[in-house]
This record gives C-alpha cells, sequence and structure tokens, in this order.
C-alpha cells in the first residue's frame, strides 16, 4: 500500500487535539512546552473538560498559553498563578483549574504562593515546567539551575558559594499536607510523553475528584537558553538534569 | 500476527524543523528537508522513507507544534 | 431586613460585605483593620449566603486572589492598611489594567515604612494617583461615618461593576476603630451563574457551551493595540470624572472662607466650623466622598465665592495639590496637616484658622 492508500482507507490513530487552537506558537523550535501544551489540549478533550476548564498563565515563556489552549484563561501577576488558582477554584468548585508555570515563576518569585495554594490542599493541578532557567528573559539563571550551569546571569557556572543551590519544589510540595499527587515527569521521547500524558490525567482527575491539590513538574528543556540544538538539549537533560530532578512520583496518595 | 502499516502527514508550515520527530523516528522514515524551507523559513521534516513507517506515532508524540498526524492499517 | 447596630467602622465592612452579597473576601491581618476579617471569620458567611472568606499567606496572595475572583466576574473584595497596601499595588495595577470589578479597603495608618498603627490619611497619593504601574486610576471613596463604611461596600462594588473597574474605601484608623450606630442593608442575594454569564460575558467561568473562549490578560505586545487600550481605560476614566463625584457641602452659602477636609478629619473640621462661626467667622466645608474623581468643579466655584482655602489632612499635604489644580492661584490655599498617628482636635484647626485670616 503506499502511503496515500494508507491514508484514505486506514485508521487515523493520532490527530492534531481539536482544542489547540490553529495559532503557531512563539515557542522555539523544540521547546517541549508545545508538547505539554498538546498533552493539555488532548486531555481536556479525552475528560470531556472543555467546559469547566479555567486554567491560569504565568509570566515567562508560557504567557501566551492562552493563545494555544481553546478554554477560559486568566493571564497571572508573575508568580502568582496559586493565588489567582486558588479563587478561581474557590469561587467555582465544580471547574477544573490548574496553573501552567515556569521555573522563575513558581520556584522563584511564586514559592511562596506556590507552597501556601498546596499546603492549603488548594483544588488545582499545577503543571510545572522546570527547565533550569529563564527562558523568555534570555537565559537568566533560576533557582532550579543546575550547578556549575553557564546562564546568562552566571556566565562562569552557578556556584552555590554565590547562587545557592538548585531548588526542588516538588520534593518541597510532596512534604505538604494539601498535596495528593506530586510527579516528576519529562516530555524528552515518545515514552516520556506517554508516561506524562498519564500523569497530568491523574492530576486533572485528582482536581475534579476535590481531593487536594496536584502537582505534575516537568523537566523539560531549553534549547535557546541552553544554546544547544533540540536533540542535543534532550540529551543533556536525560545527562544532567535527571540526576538532580529524578523523575517518578514524589507522592501518590 | 497481521502485519501493521502507517503513514504520516506533516503540516509543513507549522514545522519549525526542531528534528525531534526524526530522533523519535524507529524506523527512520523521516528527515528534515537539506534546502527547502516552509513559509517560516524552516527546514521542515517531510517522509524521506515512507514505506518504512509503522504507524506507531512516537514522532506525533514528541512533535512540540502538534503538526503530525498518523494513519495506521493493518495487512493480513 | 434592615438591621440597626452599634458597631466598628471595621466590622461594618465586614456584616456589608456580607449583606450586600459579595462572592468573595480574601484578606492578610494588619492593624488597624483586621476586624475586618476577624469578624468575618467569625460571621461563617459560606454558612449562609456562601461567600468565600479567606485568610492569605500575604497581602500579595490576597490581591491576586482577587483578580482571580474577578476575572470569574464575581464579586469580591480585600482589605488591609497602608503597609499592605502598597503590597498589593502590583495587583492592583493588573486588575485596572484586565478591566476587572474589584473592592480594595485601606484603612490607612501612619508612614511611610512600617511607620506607626495610628490614623493617618497619608496614602491619599497613592489612592488617587494610580498606586501601581502604568495609567490608571482607581473610584476612591472616603467614608467619614461607620454608617458610610458600610454603605460604600455597596456603593464601591456597584461602581466597580458598572465600570468594571477597581475601586478602593479609602479610610482612616479613626473610621476603622470607632464605634457608632449603623443600619446595615437588606440582604442582597449574590448572583447566580447564569446572572453572571448574562452580566460579565467576558468572564473566565469555563465555557459552559459558549462557542469562544475568555480570556483575561493586560498583556498586548503590539504598541499600536496597547495604546488602543490605554485610550479605552482614559475614556473609561473621563465617563467616571463626569458622571461619579460625589461631595458634601456644609455652611457654603455664605461662606467667606472654606475648609476642604476627608474622612474623619471632615468630622473634626465641621465642629470647628460650628465654633468659628459662632465667634463670628464665616466659614464653610466641602468634603469630597469620591477622592477620585476628585470635585474639581464644586472647588473651583466656591474659590471664586471665597478668600482663602485651609485644606486639613492627617498628612504632610497630599491632597492640597489637587485642591490648589481646582482653586487656582487667585487665592491662598493653606495647609495644616497632623502626622505620625496624631489627630487634630476642633480647637486646633479653629485656631489655625483664625491665625489665617489675620
Amino acid at each position: 500500500m503506499t502511503p496515500e492508500e494508507i491514508i484514505a482507507q486506514g485508521t487515523k490513530i493520532y490527530s492534531r487535539p481539536r482544542l489547540l487552537t490553529d495559532n503557531i506558537t512563539h515557542y522555539c523550535p523544540g521547546c517541549g512546552h508545545g508538547v505539554v501544551h498538546r498533552l493539555v489540549a488532548e486531555l481536556i478533550d479525552e475528560m470531556g473538560l472543555e467546559d469547566r476548564t479555567v486554567a491560569v498563565a504565568p509570566v515567562g515563556c508560557a504567557v501566551f498559553a492562552y493563545n494555544y489552549i481553546d478554554v477560559d484563561w486568566v493571564e497571572a501577576a508573575h508568580g502568582r498563578a496559586p493565588a489567582v488558582a486558588t479563587a478561581l477554584s474557590r469561587l467555582n468548585p465544580e471547574n477544573m483549574v490548574f496553573t501552567y508555570q515556569g521555573d522563575g515563576d513558581l520556584a522563584a518569585i511564586g514559592t511562596a504562593e506556590t507552597i501556601h495554594a498546596a499546603n492549603r490542599g488548594e483544588n488545582i493541578t499545577i503543571i510545572f515546567i522546570n527547565n533550569a532557567i529563564y527562558g523568555m528573559t534570555g537565559g537568566q539563571m533560576a533557582p532550579t539551575t543546575l550547578l556549575g550551569q553557564k546562564t546568562a546571569t552566571s556566565p562562569y557556572g552557578r556556584r552555590a558559594d554565590l547562587n545557592g543551590f538548585p531548588l526542588k519544589m516538588s520534593d518541597l510540595l510532596a512534604q505538604l499536607d494539601g498535596t495528593c499527587y506530586v510527579t516528576r515527569q519529562a516530555v524528552y521521547s515518545p515514552a516520556a510523553v506517554r508516561k506524562t500524558k498519564a500523569a497530568l490525567k491523574k492530576a486533572f482527575q485528582n482536581t475534579i475528584d476535590k481531593r487536594g491539590t496536584s502537582v505534575v513538574e516537568i523537566v523539560s528543556n531549553c534549547p535557546s537558553g541552553w544554546k544547544m540544538p533540540p536533540e542535543k538539549a534532550n540529551e543533556w537533560l536525560v545527562a544532567n538534569m535527571t540526576e538532580k530532578y529524578p523523575l517518578g512520583d514524589l507522592k501518590n496518595i | 500476527m497481521a502485519k501493521v502499516k502507517g503513514a504520516v502527514t506533516i503540516d509543513l508550515n507549522r514545522c519549525k524543523g526542531c528534528d525531534l520527530c526524526v530522533v523519535a523516528c524507529p524506523t527512520d522514515v523521516l528527515a528534515l528537508q537539506p534546502k527547502e524551507v516552509n513559509d517560516r523559513g524552516y527546514h521542515y521534516a517531510f517522509t524521506n522513507n515512507p514505506d518504512a513507517c509503522i504507524g506507531c506515532a512516537s514522532c506525533a508524540a514528541v512533535c512540540p507544534d502538534g503538526c503530525i498526524e498518523v494513519y495506521r492499517v493493518a495487512l493480513n | 431586613m434592615e438591621e440597626i447596630k452599634l458597631m466598628k467602622g471595621n466590622e461594618a465592612i465586614a456584616h456589608a460585605a456580607i449583606r450586600f452579597g459579595i462572592d468573595g473576601y480574601f484578606g492578610y491581618p494588619i492593624t488597624p483593620q483586621s476586624e475586618v476579617l476577624e469578624t468575618l471569620e467569625a460571621e461563617m458567611p459560606w454558612e449562609t449566603t456562601g461567600m468565600v472568606v479567606l485568610q492569605a499567606e500575604s497581602e500579595v496572595a490576597a490581591i491576586n486572589m482577587v483578580y482571580g475572583g474577578a476575572a470569574a466576574g464575581k464579586a469580591v473584595m480585600t482589605s488591609s492598611s497602608s503597609p499592605g497596601v502598597s503590597l498589593k499595588q502590583e495587583g492592583i495595577s493588573y486588575i485596572a489594567a484586565a478591566e476587572l470589578p474589584a473592592l480594595i479597603v485601606n484603612v490607612m495608618r501612619g508612614g511611610p515604612g512600617l511607620g506607626t498603627i495610628q490614623p493617618s490619611q497619608s496614602d491619599y497619593f497613592q489612592a488617587t494617583k494610580g498606586g501601581g504601574h502604568g495609567d490608571y486610576h482607581l473610584i476612591v471613596l472616603s467614608p467619614s461615618t461607620v454608617q458610610e463604611m458600610a454603605d460604600f461596600v455597596g456603593l464601591g462594588i456597584d461602581l466597580a461593576f458598572k465600570y468594571r473597574t477597581p475601586s478602593m474605601i479609602l479610610a482612616d484608623g479613626v473610621v476603622g476603630q470607632m464605634m457608632e450606630k449603623v443600619i446595615l442593608p437588606e440582604q442582597r442575594p449574590r448572583r447566580t451563574e447564569a446572572e453572571i454569564a448574562e452580566q460579565c460575558p467576558w468572564a473566565a467561568t469555563g465555557k459552559h457551551g459558549r462557542s469562544h473562549r475568555n480570556i483575561v490578560t493586560s498583556l498586548e505586545m503590539e504598541p499600536e493595540k496597547m495604546e488602543v487600550n490605554n485610550h479605552r481605560l482614559q475614556e473609561k476614566y473621563d465617563l467616571i470624572e463626569a458622571n461619579e463625584v460625589r461631595f458634601e457641602e456644609h455652611f457654603t452659602d455664605d461662606a467667606k472662607y472654606l475648609i476642604v477636609a476627608f474622612g474623619s478629619v471632615a468630622r473634626i473640621c465641621l465642629k470647628a466650623i460650628e465654633d468659628a462661626r459662632e465667634q463670628g467667622i464665616k466659614v464653610g466645608l466641602i468634603r469630597p466622598i469620591t477622592l477620585w474623581p476628585f470635585p474639581k468643579k464644586a472647588i473651583a466655584e466656591l474659590a471664586r465665592k471665597v478668600k482663602g482655602i485651609l485644606v486639613v489632612e492627617l498628612n504632610a499635604g497630599q491632597m492640597i495639590e489637587d485642591v490648589r489644580l481646582a482653586a487656582g492661584s487667585q487665592l491662598p490655599v493653606h495647609h495644616f496637616g497632623r502626622m505620625g498617628g496624631i489627630v487634630p482636635n476642633p480647637d486646633e484647626i479653629r485656631e489655625v484658622l483664625k491665625n489665617i485670616i489675620k
């Protein structure tokens, strides 16, 4: 059979999700954000949540996430997404509210809002994209930047004596009584993508079931910020990031 | 056991030529256009070896831009 | 039904919030306004009206909860005092920019810095000139009685929804802490989801069958579009200035001198004016109720009739700038201010007035 015949006669086993808008994303080639957006859009549709999803966008590369996923969105001030989500969820408890935040947003300026929303056990999902760098502002050091990692503001490599240590936010959040599910995933390979989708599905289901705060950290790449082609960035991620940020569930109750 | 054959379509103007689908494909179906670029200047992905496609959708799974759709047939 | 009660201004805010059908209150303790949150927690309105009350981890979180609630089309509010309101400025700017309705209460204490917990009016500039970054205004209501503390919760949230803009009750520690008789309004029902969907078609409620997604944001990267957004805000502020100026006049018909004062100070000035009139000094009072929009026209008209103006404030001279702009340079405009938590008495004000007139 020719490819044309397969397309005409075969089963379509993968389609572009209905809830991804037609907008071409502003993300750099190979950026993990696009994969996570696609999974979120797939799941909202598959789980029948389109009508009751309200998403909260961060400040950072994902600031325009609302241009890409076709649900209601609120764009939050830098780091404040969990506070914004708290009110959205409490005032409309039947809605499925999630935040989508990067490591600068969640682990630096928004540390307090993140920890306290999780500690209150707000019925929200926090999607945390950790690429160890500030992407949008041009590749500066984040709290999650690895020791020795070169960034625009640690040009000779991050030093513990100057800049402290990489912050493992998910490990902190897993300690809190308000979280029901904390997991660390990745999207660098087909298998990792499938696991991330399962994790996001579990988190969204927890949120609908009002089980407390679910946190899905996704260790991701930043080809532009890391100054590597996407394939090399993913290889670097596996070789370096997953040692400090091991993948898997940190809490699942 | 039925043999599975697949085919993919690529939205070439949405493609940013990141190469991740090429890397993910277990049967080397995909490649980046060596010379041609799309409307936005990217060397987009194409099916260089379409007959090898097994419809596993690995390429679609890792595509950050949702460019790839996958079809499959079972051959007896 | 209406109810007459004796209570503090801060308590009146809390009771009024429940009775005006506010959907959510998000606060953080700070003297001298903590009774707002305390009263709400004691009243447990979630059991009656379904109102959400939450003690946030910070003023920053509280105002961003207000932003989130407002984005869902809900009637939401927060309260704080000066240092806490400084922390809220980022969120207030976002609320104004995203054109969301919300009510913020500032029960002012003395500053700058940690300052004092005693009463002050030194946040006038912050409240009326914007406060946070960017070109925006708040509708600023200045209560001088416990009754107005209650009434302005309803007025403030109604104006906020009418114009899709944040409004502020700018109270001072005196009005917050003193006890007076207050008539609480009848219970107003909270709006239903259907009413919110109809009245706030822009709100992020979840699509619920809507064909398009709603996005609440203040971000716009195209300069041409951002300028349009700014113009839209300015047109709204022009409309508010044209329609929503509120003030109160006393003894202005035959006044030779004019006092301008707001909040609790206006009441002290009224007593000073009554005493002065007994001594034959014909002095009147204008009390701006909306500090923004400011009663420029009323002050300009009176400035043509009187010989001089005295502005009395609990600060180093803030509202006086607006009074001077309104009055012009044809007559002297004096200032008398006490700071650091000191509240002047009527005798003091009367003597200042007499010295000016000499």
